[in-house]
């Protein structure tokens, strides 16, 4: 079977290896996803009589510390991916688990805060702003996820990789980075949107 | 994009320097959320000014978008402006009576 082209090399038309042109193009789609979220949040805020404080009603050091969290994991991938680049193949894989760890901890933090809301009976229904903020906390939590669900497929079966091409597997590495950053950069927006302001 | 070992080194220092900003301006983020301002036009002005300099922080060092090829700006241009048009789409309707009476 031939093999998928361009997974290292770069194209010579783009400058870019394949799956990094995919990335970003899949970004761009995710911007568009979380832009109608916050727009559909600014639509209803605007036309609201009796918006809230998020700050009154949630809990902003849990959100801080989820903040902190998101901020570290960013960095402990891009540091995962700079020692694949130096061949220092076990310093990059402490700092993914890392990354998987903190990524957990911000769901474990997010549960304490959900659970929190529906002790008390508080849920998407319960009014527009628990709709707005349980809506785009959720999918957000759902992009968590699926990134928890990558990097572990690339430290464990995926690992394989880093054996036999390890410029293809630091290239996966990048890819699920940026996918990554993003995730991080979405929550920088929404913790102020929904907790601060 | 650094490949040089060099290279590669001098990044890891400046994403630590990164880091550190974007630490403390989450703190400055929650500091300036309690700070009165008697609007809420700077209020909302001032935090979603801070939340864009960490998002840049992120998309320019660790995303590397400080120094990407051609055709990624391209993609990223396109996005922005399309962003643009899902944010003005509230206003719109906020104005329609310009278009309805």
């Amino acid at each position: 079977m031939d093999e998928i082209p361009y997974t290292v090399k770069p194209h010579p038309i783009s400058g870019l290896y394949s799956g990094k042109l995919g990335v970003w193009l899949f970004l761009a789609s995710e911007v568009m996803l979380f832009g109608a979220l916050f727009s559909s949040y600014i639509l209803l805020r605007v036309g609201s009589d009796d918006w809230p404080v998020g700050s009154e009603i949630l809990n902003v050091p849990l959100a801080m510390v989820n903040t902190f969290i998101l901020i570290l994991s960013s960095v402990t991938v891009v540091l995962g991916w700079a020692s694949l680049k130096l061949g220092e193949n076990r310093k990059a894989k402490m700092y993914l688990w890392l990354t998987v760890v903190l990524a957990c901890g911000f769901l474990v933090v997010k549960t304490f805060e959900y659970g929190a809301k529906f002790s008390h009976h508080i849920g998407p229904a319960t009014n527009n702003f628990y709709a707005t903020y349980f809506t785009m906390t959720g999918l957000h939590g759902l992009h968590v996820i699926g990134g928890i669900a990558v990097f572990v497929y690339l430290l464990t079966s995926g690992a394989k990789l880093l054996e036999t091409n390890p410029e293809h597997y630091a290239n996966r590495i990048e890819c699920t980075g940026l996918y990554w950053h993003f995730v991080d950069l979405v929550w920088i927006f929404l913790f102020p949107a929904l907790y601060l302001l | 994009m650094a490949e040089s070992v060099e290279e590669i080194r001098e990044h890891t220092k400046v994403y630590i320097k990164v880091l550190i900003a974007l630490l403390v301006l989450t703190v400055v983020t929650v500091a300036v959320s309690y700070v009165d301002f008697n609007s809420t036009f700077l209020t909302v002005f001032v935090g979603l000014l801070i939340a864009t300099i960490k998002g840049s922080l992120v998309a320019c060092y660790f995303m590397h978008l400080i120094d990407e090829e051609k055709l990624i700006y391209w993609v990223l241009g396109i996005t922005v402006v399309f962003f643009a048009v899902l944010m003005l789409v509230p206003i719109l309707t906020v104005h329609d009576s310009v278009f309805y009476g």
